[in-house]
């Protein structure tokens, strides 16, 4: 049986799959729809954070600057579920300063009334989550035209563009081009939507959120433009995503250098080893 | 064939004394590395199973004792483990400070197990320091024992008001963990 | 033992003494990986993937064990857990990510391993066990990968455990009772989740099970080596220890070295960012995509889209894809030339090179998505796949006119060095 297999049965079976394939290649093609998202949307503009590269360190300052945006702009709507207020902690606010920060938060924690058992809230400690501004799916999506705010504690890692697509689809919401129009007439943005180029589908539920300069304003003096709070809360979350960024980017140097020590004295050992064998 | 085979050996005019030493430490140097990282890979490996993050946050609670009538007790959670705090009468403390700490198998006085001026507030963890169980006494119309106090049921272990062993397997009295009045009614935990 | 002049353990110490007739086994890992395995003197750089492999799945285990300490099988809190490793644990970031790279780096290994086998023909006689037993391992690595994958029950791993098994509805008739037997329901959920976590937790035990019986079979006829040559006598080999120990020392310091800069600088870079999403069984994310190591797979399910012969494009796409993989059971029967190393086959090599063109370019293919041109050229590729093994390799073992073999291992290496081995010559 093995002794036909190579001379006959494979090259029977290679050629149905070929023919199967073959055919399938010629089959004629319909043509592939152009669609207004192919041609209008764009990737994110570039963004620099003291983050980035193998050095890479979180800028506290900003970390705290962009928390200030999520406080004051971003949680009406956003959860940041997976982020404890004693997280914050790592960032530069002191014990004290968590505690308060916790005990002022505007949504209240879900509990339960400890006389009647009765659903109930009560205020945040520093070792809660962060609370959802809303109880559940359903109550986000009522509040916000059937559209669901995504909790915002990975967003950074969970988007193509990362910390740079926050930026951009902060700020980049504009008018419809004319010229998108004039191309797709069927492609105007409803108008429960907004028209943002940084989106996938270039139409997105959130109004846009930094609507003016100075919106927030800062302790350290910062000028709050529209970019500079942009920049800071995607630097703010690109820390709630990978809190263990500074570790990691530690461990990192330190253990490619003992690495690389290693291997050139595993490559010395092994040149001596083999040194009177040729090989 | 033969010819060949000889450049299997070392040549001679290599090996010079100092040259086997150089190779020999290369060698040793390289394994020690190795084994130095193998070493240090050991610690993350085993520091994973100490209490992570959430668990230490958690090290620390704060509780409203306000509501807490003079005779009664409460048991809360801290830590995962329950505490007893209990709100003594005057008899009660009466009782516990006429006994001679001297005679007891884990001596000290109601002073020393609690706050001053606070020495109606007793605060404890429920845990028999014999082998961990849940004392009875805390709840309303649990037995508390001959002295009064708290009574373990696993293997009898009587506790008095000052939740001192006084009989029973248990070696030492139940344990006091850190705490402070942060107001007049706002016990903080750890 | 292979070879009469391989090396006798004969322990000194009286405690080993002891040991030896009690339980052998320092005497089995002295003839496994000691200096009781003569090995050829010529082994390359690609010799070392075998044993980096075998680090990988070392690593796997290890950092897995460690990671089920701390993960919740549970659709409701899967993703969670996960989530409180990266954060919460101490050094479970750490954890996490080189379990997560190191799927990709025992995958990087495991290919260049089969390559090497490709090139220099360690799949032939009389070494057919070895390789039948490497593409047992290879399969099981895939569904352990692809079990793996669902576990932190993000979008793409409900969405890739979704289309796996909807490989099982191609089956016509049993199909789909089949499939949901798999998930214990309609759509992958808890049941599922369960389940993959037991087997992905399995699996991997397997797999070193598998791999002593590979290395088991290796040992019968011993190593192949570049010339593929075999083994004519003692001054052709070395013993594994410390020869290539040494050598393998110096490979895993590199791995170790390539794997850290992605673990600790980029450790992202290979995973897709959907999966930081929480799995949502009412939106399918934009493109689907496996992980990488499955895209030349993916690559030729997708290219069959006409129905042919009576015959699903679906039912088409599940059965190449299977037999894509399944082929390399057959080939040792299939490369009929007695010839191993691609080194002196001249057709061959050509061939073997446009393979691995062929494999990327399929890779490529199935990253993109489902349009043209990429369509087209996948199908191109993947018809390519299969007339290289299953027509071209029977034909060119029949045409081809090797290349003069050298006499020896040890003539092959002098050859070209004759210059430096003059002097020794003249010695003797």
């Amino acid at each position: 049986m093995l002794r036909f297999f190579g001379p006959f049965i494979a090259p029977i079976v290679g050629l149905g799959f070929v023919l199967a394939l073959t055919v399938a290649f010629f089959m004629p093609r319909e043509a592939a729809q152009v669609t207004a998202q192919h041609e209008f949307h764009r990737e994110p503009m570039e963004l620099h954070l003291a983050s980035d590269g193998p050095f890479g360190r979180f800028d506290r300052q900003q970390l705290q600057r962009g928390f200030q945006v999520y406080k004051e702009v971003c949680s009406a709507c956003h959860s940041l579920s997976l982020v404890a207020f004693h997280d914050l902690e790592q960032i530069g606010f002191t014990k004290a300063e968590v505690k308060a920060i916790a005990n002022q938060w505007a949504t209240e924690q879900p509990s339960i009334n400890p006389d009647t058992g009765e659903p109930a809230t009560r205020k945040n400690l520093a070792s809660d989550k962060f609370p959802s501004p809303y109880a559940n799916e359903t109550a986000a999506r009522a509040a916000n035209n059937n559209a669901l705010p995504p909790d915002l504690s990975l967003i950074t890692k969970s988007r193509e563009g990362h910390a740079a697509y926050v930026h951009s689809l902060l700020i980049g919401y504009q008018d419809q081009p004319a010229e998108l129009l004039k191309k797709f007439p069927d492609a105007k943005t409803p108008p429960s939507l907004h028209y943002n180029p940084y989106f996938a589908n270039l139409n997105i539920a959130m109004p846009p959120p930094l609507a003016a300069d100075g919106q927030v304003t800062y302790a350290d003096g910062t000028n709050a433009t529209r970019d500079q709070m942009a920049q800071d809360v995607a630097a703010f979350l690109t820390w709630t995503a990978e809190p263990k960024l500074e570790n990691r980017h530690r461990a990192g140097i330190a253990v490619v250098l003992f690495l690389l020590v290693t291997t050139i004295l595993a490559y010395l050992a092994y040149r001596n080893i083999w040194a009177d064998k040729k090989h | 064939m033969a010819t060949l085979e000889h450049t299997d050996e070392p040549n001679p005019a290599e090996v010079g004394e100092s040259g086997v030493r150089r190779r020999d430490f290369i060698n040793i140097a390289a394994v020690s590395f190795a084994g130095a990282g193998a070493v240090a890979v050991v610690f993350p490996l085993v520091n994973q199973m100490n209490p992570s993050a959430d668990v230490l946050a958690l090290a620390s609670i704060e509780v409203d004792v306000s509501k807490i009538a003079e005779g009664q007790a409460i048991k809360t959670s801290w830590r995962k483990q329950p505490v007893f705090i209990r709100n003594l009468t005057a008899k009660e403390i009466a009782e516990a400070n006429a006994v001679d700490p001297a005679s007891l198998r884990d001596p000290a006085t109601l002073a020393e197990r609690t706050k001053e001026g606070k020495q109606n507030w007793l605060i404890t963890l429920g845990v028999c320091t014999h082998l961990g169980c849940v004392p009875l006494g805390a709840g309303e119309g649990e037995p508390r024992g001959d002295f009064g106090g708290y009574f373990c049921p696993c293997h009898g272990s009587h506790y008095d008001t000052a939740a001192r062993i006084r009989k029973g397997p248990a070696p030492l009295n139940l344990h006091v963990p850190d705490y402070k009045f942060a107001s007049d009614t706002v016990v903080q935990i750890g | 033992m292979s070879f009469p002049w391989a090396e006798h353990y004969a322990p000194k110490h009286p405690f080993m003494r002891w040991m030896d007739e009690k339980l052998p086994l320092p005497r089995l890992v002295y003839n496994a990986v000691g200096a009781g395995y003569p090995v050829p003197r010529n082994l390359n750089y690609f010799w070392n993937f075998g044993v980096l492999a075998g680090a990988a799945l070392g690593i796997q285990i290890l950092t897995g064990i460690i990671l089920a300490m701390h993960y919740a099988a549970n659709a409701g809190v899967a993703f969670d857990s996960v989530e409180h490793i990266m954060r919460d644990v101490n050094s479970g970031w750490l954890l996490r990510y080189a379990h997560a790279n190191g799927a990709s780096f025992f995958f990087i290994v495991v290919y260049l391993h089969i390559f090497r086998g490709l090139f220099y023909g360690s799949y032939k006689a009389p070494r057919e066990m070895v390789w039948l037993l490497g593409v047992v391992i290879f399969l099981l690595m895939m569904a352990t990968a692809f079990m793996g994958y669902v576990l932190p029950w993000g979008q793409m791993s409900f969405w890739g455990a979704q289309v796996i098994t909807g490989f099982f509805s191609a089956i016509p008739v049993v199909g789909e009772p089949i499939r949901v037997w798999l998930l214990g329901g309609f759509a992958p959920d808890n049941a599922a989740l369960n389940r993959f976590f037991s087997l992905h937790y399995l699996l991997p035990f397997v797999i070193a099970a598998v791999i002593v019986l590979h290395i088991w079979a290796l040992h019968i006829p011993g190593s192949n080596n570049p010339t593929g040559v075999e083994v004519k006598g003692p001054q052709d080999t070395v013993p594994f220890h410390p020869y290539y120990t040494a050598k393998d020392g110096f490979g895993l310091g590199v791995f170790l070295l390539c794997f850290s800069l992605l673990l600790f600088f980029a450790p992202n870079a290979l995973g897709h960012p959907d999966n930081y999403i929480p799995a949502n069984p009412l939106s399918t994310p934009a493109h689907i995509v496996p992980e990488w190591y499955f895209w030349p797979f993916y690559a030729i399910l997708r290219a069959f889209t006409v129905n042919f012969l009576w015959v699903p494009a679906k039912l088409w796409g599940v059965v190449a894809m299977f037999a894509a993989i399944a082929l390399l059971f057959f080939l040792p029967w299939i490369d009929r030339s007695p010839v191993r190393s691609a080194n002196y086959r001249p057709m061959y090599k050509w061939f073997f090179w446009v393979l691995v063109a062929d494999v990327i370019l399929l890779g490529f293919i199935g990253k993109s998505p489902a349009e043209e041109p990429y369509v087209r050229i996948g199908q191109f590729a993947a018809a390519y796949y299969f007339a290289h093994f299953l027509i071209i390799l029977p034909i060119i073992s029949r045409i081809e006119r090797p290349l003069a073999l050298p006499n020896s291992i040890t003539e092959s290496v002098l050859h070209g060095e004759a210059e430096e081995a003059a002097p020794l010559g003249q010695q003797a």
